[in-house]
């Protein structure tokens, strides 16, 4: 089933409630064509009313335009806009089948019974639920819900795929199985598809770009790779993983050196009172008085890494992580290093 | 272990007073049946079974029976057709009048039956035909069920879950009478069928407001009843309840055995 691939545009796009709350503020947004975008984020960021106002189930503060492809769908009400959508718990109609749920598009639209017929077996070839076309939704895993969910929202073929936050409701082990399943299967659909979620791990393996949201706005936009290895927000930076503050005084700006346990570490130029470094960028080292040096407080195995926790004089608590066979053990006084690409600078509007 | 200790839980004399009051509350039904079978209650069984109470009643009340489970069936029929799309429109709309309204809506619940009786006919009774016939009691039993399905199916409608049903089906690009016939009436269809099955049974046992309402020719089951205790024997009273159970309590049963199925059909 190969689907048609649509650009969404968004410009300007607000919402502000009836009680006055601003669910969402004025944000601009591009989606290629056939590529599946996160929208990420914590609750009330505004990630779902952005979807939702994509979807038509909400409606867009005058100025917004949200444009599908060439044509503009701002006033075209959801039930005509030619969405399809996966909802948080799924929303499958409970006495209808699993043929019935993914068929009720089609129906609505006056499909002959045979195409009806044809689509849907496709569909359920393609979402790999085969012997199930008559259970009830109740009758179904979380799993094979979700998929009963995807199929009923693309079989018919719509413009844009909308995923509100599609594996919230199962278990975590269940979680990666099917994130994975997923990707896959909307690389195979082809479908533009806009997803929203809050967990990140979910936005990287799914998403070839996300937008990253904060009260209503979007931060930063990108690959996330790209986001993870370059934010320009401190917010990204520590939403997408987990990070360390280092200060630097006026005179190490102009050293262009970062000054860790009174050694001036060299770092990239630039104006930025602190840096940012991940976890599994600072290096663990035998003492040595050359290096910047720590005593270890904390060690926390975690199976494949080990996470410690480091006092360093001037900087306080850093976090590291190392490999499982790392040696070091509590009380331990290392050195490490960070090497100078692995600083980021980013903006800070704490 | 637990062998030896679990009669002790359930001690003797605890059965003995769930077993008197049963009866306390059994004797009485069955006496009032018994009256209505034999031919004289002051000398009891040893007067001799009969059904001539029996052939009074239905001579004289039978239309009364068929009178009442019409009114019931058309009661909780109306009650429906207008009550289904009154409570989406509760459900759906924040409006404070919304809510207010819901309460004026259960009013005639509260208020004695008595009192809505007399407010029905100080407005209408000069309505003649209307006030004599049948239809001016049903309208009394409609006022009176009616909150009972609004406020049932309407919590129904308002379920967060079915709100998500109804997104998704507009996002399938249903119009609001095919989501609302082919998606939501039936996700609510065991509230339905219960308020339903809640409006007969009101219906059929109402007494004070219909004894209102009633006039010589239009009588229910219960006013009908009250007549028969008030003007004859009361081996015909008691026959007359016994006609009661035999006709109504087999409906309910009826009635519930199918509601029951079709929980079973739509619950989620």
């Amino acid at each position: 089933m190969e689907l048609e691939r649509t650009s969404v545009q968004i410009l300007q796009c607000a919402k502000t409630y009836p009680d006055g709350t601003q669910g969402l503020l004025p944000s601009s947004l591009d989606v290629h064509p056939g590529e599946v975008l996160a929208l990420l984020g914590p609750s009330g960021c505004g990630k779902t009313t952005l979807l939702r106002l994509i979807a038509g189930l909400e409606t867009v503060d005058s100025g917004g335009i949200i444009r599908f492809g060439p044509q503009e769908v701002t006033d075209v009400p959801v039930e005509r806009r030619q969405i399809g959508m996966v909802f948080q718990h799924y929303a499958l109609f409970p006495q209808m089948t699993v043929q019935a749920n993914i068929g009720y598009g089609l129906r609505i639209r006056g499909t002959s019974e045979q195409q009806l017929k044809q689509t849907v077996g496709e569909l359920i070839d393609l979402v790999q639920l085969k012997g199930l076309e008559h259970k009830r939704p109740a009758e179904l895993s979380g799993g094979q819900r979700q998929r009963v969910a995807l199929a009923r929202a693309v079989a018919v073929r719509p413009k844009v795929l909308l995923l509100d936050e599609p594996l919230t409701a199962l278990d975590a082990k269940l979680k990666v199985t099917l994130r994975d399943e997923l990707a896959d299967l909307l690389r195979r659909l082809g479908i533009t598809t806009i997803h929203v979620t809050h967990d990140q791990q979910e936005a990287l393996a799914i998403a070839d770009r996300l937008a990253v949201m904060r009260s209503g706005k979007i931060i930063q936009v990108g690959e996330g790779e790209a986001l993870y290895r370059n934010p320009k927000h401190m917010f990204v930076a520590e939403f997408l993983g987990r990070i360390n503050r280092l200060q630097r005084t006026p005179q190490d700006i102009v050293h262009h050196t970062v000054n860790i346990a009174q050694v001036p570490v060299r770092c990239p130029p630039g104006p930025w009172p602190e840096l940012f470094v991940r976890p599994e960028d600072i290096e663990l080292k035998p003492y040595d008085r050359q290096q910047p040096a720590a005593t270890i407080t904390q060690r926390t195995f975690l199976g494949d890494r080990i996470h410690y926790r480091l006092e360093v004089v001037g900087q306080g608590a850093l976090t590291a992580e190392a490999h499982r066979d790392s040696p070091y053990l509590v009380g331990d006084r290392v050195s490490f290093t960070i090497a100078p690409e692995h600083f980021m600078p980013c903006e800070n509007d704490e | 272990m637990i062998g030896q200790r679990a009669p002790r839980q359930f001690p003797f004399m605890l059965a003995i007073l769930t077993a008197l009051v049963t009866l306390f509350m059994l004797i009485p039904m069955a006496l009032s049946i018994t009256a209505g079978l034999v031919n004289n209650y002051s000398q009891g069984l040893a007067s001799g079974l009969t059904t001539r109470w029996l052939e009074q009643v239905w001579e004289g009340y039978g239309d009364t029976l068929v009178w009442s489970l019409t009114i019931a069936s058309l009661c909780a029929l109306i009650t429906i057709v207008v009550g289904v799309p009154c409570a989406y429109a509760l459900a759906r709309t924040q409006a404070r009048w919304a809510r207010l309204f819901e309460e004026l809506l259960t009013l005639p619940v509260a208020v004695p039956g008595l009192a809505t009786g007399l407010a029905l006919i100080l407005v209408y009774g000069q309505f003649r035909s209307f006030r004599q016939s049948f239809l001016f009691i049903l309208v009394g039993h409609v006022v009176f069920t009616l909150p009972f399905v609004v406020r049932t199916v309407s919590s129904a409608f308002a379920n967060r879950e079915l709100i998500a049903l109804e997104e998704a089906a507009r996002t399938l690009g249903a119009g609001f009478t095919r989501r609302l016939l082919g998606v939501l009436i039936p996700a609510v269809m065991p509230a339905i069928i219960a308020s339903a099955l809640m409006v007969f049974t009101l219906s059929v046992g109402e007494f004070n407001l219909t004894w209102m309402l009633h006039t010589p020719l239009t009588r229910t089951l219960p006013v009908g009843l009250a007549d028969s205790y008030a003007s004859m024997r009361i081996e015909v009273g008691s026959a007359y309840t016994l006609i009661f159970f035999i006709v109504v309590l087999p409906l309910l049963w009826a009635l519930q055995a199918i509601a029951n199925e079709v929980q079973k059909r739509y619950g989620t």
